[in-house]
């Protein structure tokens, strides 16, 4: 009779949360959703459209690459091509995805109903489209960037770079900009303040913490390249001569700032790769992972290093060389935390079963893939700090290969890793396992036969960016194989759109914990119901699923029929408040167009900002116009 | 001619010392992390390493590795004091890059021993060049892989690169810095002599252009003079004395045109002229509109510029 009760009473509660956490049906349901994990996903696909459209840039580069002299693209259309590669890859793919997997995931591994800002995470997401849908615009009209993804100064002034292009890549950063920050700072909240009771500092799973060093460090990094590009904007439009030597500019400006935030860049991309990791390794191995405060601290110690690298870009500027020798020192001694981690893992690997499934799951394969890639990268990082080599090395196809092995190897790799491993978490199947084996092995060969070849290259004196090249200095086969390489790649990244499309029309059921994984975000089913938990778990240890058959125990008091949260204090995860969570809503949706008019409008008027900005007070004033609600403060949550 | 990995220079030599140190210290340790890693995968014994062992292992590594990095930190070091060694008697040029090449002077505290050439640099073997670096526009990079590292052309700042070429030749530079549209063409030809055919180049670039001799060449001064090209180029000894596009006194004497776009002879050098565009869309020179008969007169008479 007990036990009846209960489970009606149950069905109560999830009728009762399913009413109130769903978002509206229909297509105005569909916008106004403010669901992480719609909007998770949402993320995840627009950034693999973006991640596609880059790719096929660099196959048409690669193309014209193949053979000496070639004529397949005008300078022009290669210039254009890689600086929209670059910029796609950088600022709307990598960062992006890595975001939008923390986006859904983060607030499922703590253990929380929903990401701390809901309406601004509709909102970051709706101004990621909006802007990379204009660069894409833009590059299609023949007005796309033409400066490289680094638009270094003067060349992307007005003198040197006339008309719209820079201008369209200048506002491109500062969407990306206001979409990363709004999510980094979600995520700072959503890992500080709504995890579950008991999950303290030292029980954050890894790949929590290593999202907030990345949100932290995006909070950081950012606003040296919003201030770079702010200044290149106002250079080229409205007079200003921040970058004008001949006014008392300097260009080299340009190169501190861009490099301040362009370096920790490259780690805001590969931090939460190495969470990625961690998650993996730890479930294929069947063990807790080796050196859990080794991990967090490595995490933390690269994420303040990576601040102090930044003029190993600038070595052949001619900067005071004792100054210089400062930088190969710190740029070298980020290598140890990174071989800490790297040590941390293989030692999880050794003791633990990674084999007791039979073969090694497809996850697992892309992040052995991950060690035999991002080491060798890693080490032609090392080479890369020492100021004499880089001077012959830097802007060369060495460094191509160089930050290829190190964001495909230490990024891509371990994020497809992440989506077989998470799929199953969005949609209840599991990617098909064969097809999944070929996309791993096409993805390695391809990319090693692309990018191995190009350190060569580089140290036979082949400059990057060049559209062409001349016959007669052996860079004739090397390129052909590199070019060769990256259709390989190609056909692999297209197995795995067949793979989605496959497995989401008939794979097999997943069940919710298909991995056998320890931490919360597979304590609910797959795929979540909308309000993720129906109730909230309570942990009182590091891997609260393990043993598998463990009950979990939890936390009730919140209420069923409103949006509430539990909000717990950042260190020991005490309860400490309930929280009335937002409803869906269109106004983010709003917000983000007319900003979107406003900062498409600046670029052809500085009073595009001063009319623009009307609108964007009306809606955001309409958002936050105060609602009357029932207070949720206090209690005993 | 343009590979790193064949020093030809005293800067290339000491750098390609620091790559074979990081190399021979990164290829055994990449080695070690793959085995260790193949070897994680295999099937278990029932025993494995304490976390302690593990714990221990991991501080020898760590102990490891900062050694490793601070031996080649060390070597980085030493390698770039050599680089800004202080050198005795060094010939002194000044390099402008220009969107998209190079523009060559050879100093001399004597005005009259000072001369100007365009996309190629020659230096006597065994003693140092002191390359002042400028910009006529935007950044540039100028490299030389066979005789050392490269040093960007920086608007507003005056960079300074040394280099000691050990080994007679011709080599290959190039710009490293994108510089806009045409950066894949600007290639600097340089060749390294004996001292003695080296001040025998240098005595011949300081005489003003050869007069013309044949009668269509004669034309061609004229029509040089008349038609567009005198406004940005210069020739010593004649009128023509334009300065934002390459001097060619002696343009028939070097080996390639547009900053190592074409081979210099009589058939490229026609083909540049009528057409620019087609062979380096983009470049500053614009086409100009000359009969069969001009434009046979105006190759005659550059191609006479020894």
């Amino acid at each position: 009779v007990n036990t009846t009760e209960s489970s009606s009473k149950s069905q109560r509660d999830r009728d009762a949360l399913l009413a109130t956490w769903s978002d509206r049906p229909g297509f105005i349901g569909w916008l106004a959703s403010v669901d992480h994990k719609r909007i998770g996903l949402r993320y995840i696909a627009t950034a693999l459209v973006f991640f596609t459209l880059a790719g096929v840039l660099a196959l048409l580069m690669r193309i014209q690459l193949s053979r000496p002299e070639n004529h397949f693209l005008s300078p022009d259309q290669y210039n254009q091509m890689f600086s929209m590669h670059g910029s796609a890859m950088m600022f709307l793919f990598a960062v992006p995805i890595m975001e939008a997997l923390a986006i859904y995931v983060v607030p499922l591994m703590v253990g929380a109903r929903n990401i701390s800002f809901p309406r601004l995470n509709a909102f970051s997401y709706w101004v990621y489209l909006f802007g990379g849908i204009m660069i894409f615009a833009a590059f299609f009209l023949n007005i796309g960037p033409e400066a490289g993804w680094t638009a270094y100064v003067p060349l992307s002034s007005s003198d040197f770079s006339p008309g719209k292009r820079t201008d369209f890549w200048a506002q491109m950063i500062t969407f990306t900009e206001v979409a990363a920050l709004c999510v980094a700072v979600e995520l700072v909240a959503t890992i500080l303040a709504m995890r579950a009771p008991g999950m303290t500092l030292r029980r954050i799973p890894l790949f929590a913490w290593s999202m907030l060093v990345t949100s932290l460090m995006i909070i950081f990094a950012m606003p040296a390249v919003m201030l770079a590009s702010t200044f290149l904007i106002t250079d080229r439009l409205i007079g200003t001569q921040f970058y004008n030597a001949a006014e008392g500019g300097d260009a080299l400006l340009w190169q501190h700032l861009f490099w301040f935030f362009g370096h920790p860049e490259v780690y805001i991309i590969f931090m939460p790769a190495l969470g990625i990791i961690s998650s993996i390794v730890e479930t294929f191995s069947r063990r807790a992972i080796f050196g859990y405060t080794a991990m967090v601290m490595a995490l933390i110690a690269t994420g303040f290093l990576s601040f102090g690298l930044w003029v190993h870009h600038m070595f052949a500027t001619g900067l005071p060389p004792l100054g210089n020798s400062f930088y190969t020192a710190a740029s070298m001694m980020i290598a140890i935390p990174s071989g800490v981690q790297v040590f941390c893992w293989i030692a999880t690997l050794w003791t633990g079963k990674p084999r007791a499934g039979g073969r090694i799951a497809v996850p697992l394969l892309f992040v052995l893939g991950f060690f035999a890639l991002f080491v060798l990268g890693g080490m032609t990082g090392v080479m890369l700090a020492a100021v004499p080599l880089d001077l012959q090395v830097h802007d060369t196809y060495f460094v191509v290969a160089h930050f290829h092995y190190v964001l495909i190897g230490g990024a891509v790799f371990p994020l497809m890793g992440g989506l077989y491993f998470w799929f199953p978490k969005f949609s209840g199947k599991l990617l098909g396992e064969r097809l999944g084996r070929w996309q791993f092995w096409l993805f390695f060969i391809g990319f090693n036969a692309a990018f191995f070849p190009m350190h060569l290259l580089g140290l036979m004196g082949m400059p990057r960016r060049v559209y062409t090249y001349p016959a007669g200095l052996g860079w004739e086969l090397p390129n052909l194989i590199a070019s060769v390489g990256s259709w390989i790649i190609a056909v692999s990244v297209a197995l795995f759109v067949v793979n989605v499309v496959l497995t989401l029309q008939r794979g097999k059921p997943a069940g919710d914990n298909p991995w056998g994984a320890p931490d919360l975000s597979w304590a609910t089913s797959s795929p979540p119901p909308p309000y993720n938990f129906e109730q909230m778990p309570a942990v009182s240890g590091r891997e609260p699923l393990w043993p598998l058959d463990r009950e979990l125990s939890v936390m009730t008091g919140l209420a069923t029929d409103k949006r509430e949260a539990l909000l717990t204090t950042p260190m020991e995860a005490a309860p400490a408040t309930r929280w009335a969570m937002p409803d869906p809503g269109l106004w983010p949706l709003w917000s983000a167009l007319a900003l979107t008019v406003l900062f498409v409008w600046s670029i052809f008027s500085p009073w595009g900002v001063v009319w623009g900005a009307i609108p964007v007070a009306l809606a955001l004033t309409v958002w936050f116009w105060p609602r009357r609600s029932q207070p949720s403060l206090g209690g005993d949550a | 001619v343009q590979s790193a990995l064949s020093p030809a220079g005293d800067q290339a030599t000491a750098i390609l010392g620091v790559w074979n140190l990081t190399l021979w210290i990164c290829l055994p340790m990449y080695v070690l992390v793959v085995l260790a890693l193949i070897w994680s995968l295999r099937q278990k014994p029932d025993a494995v390493p304490s976390d302690q062992v593990l714990t221990r292992a991991l501080l020898g590594f760590v102990v490891l590795t900062a050694a490793l990095l601070t031996a080649m930190t060390i070597g980085s070091y030493v390698a770039d004091r050599r680089l800004h060694a202080s050198v005795d008697d060094p010939i002194a040029i000044r390099i402008t890059a220009r969107q998209w090449w190079w523009q060559v002077e050879y100093d001399d505290p004597d005005p009259s021993q000072r001369f100007t050439t365009a996309n190629e640099l020659h230096l006597p073997v065994d003693r140092p060049a002191r390359i002042e670096l400028g910009t006529a526009d935007v950044i540039h990079s100028l490299w030389i892989p066979a005789l050392g590292g490269k040093e960007d052309l920086i608007p507003g700042r005056n960079n300074v690169l040394v280099l000691t070429p050990r080994r007679i030749g011709h080599y290959r530079g190039q710009c490293a810095e994108f510089c806009g549209l045409q950066h894949a063409h600007m290639a600097l030809d340089v060749q390294v002599n004996d001292a003695a055919a080296f001040t025998a180049w240098r005595t011949h670039q300081l005489t003003s252009a050869a007069p013309p001799t044949s009668a269509s060449a004669i034309a061609g001064e004229k029509l040089f003079g008349r038609l567009a090209c005198a406004l940005c180029h210069a020739i010593q000894g004649t009128d023509a004395g334009g300065h934002s596009g390459p001097d060619l006194t002696h343009i028939a004497s070097r080996r390639t045109l547009a900053a190592g776009t074409l081979p210099l002879d009589r058939a490229t050098m026609a083909a540049w002229i009528i057409d620019p565009q087609k062979h380096k869309p983009g470049a500053t020179m614009p086409a100009v509109p000359l009969q069969a008969q001009e434009l046979s007169a105006i190759v005659d008479y550059l191609m006479g510029l020894q």
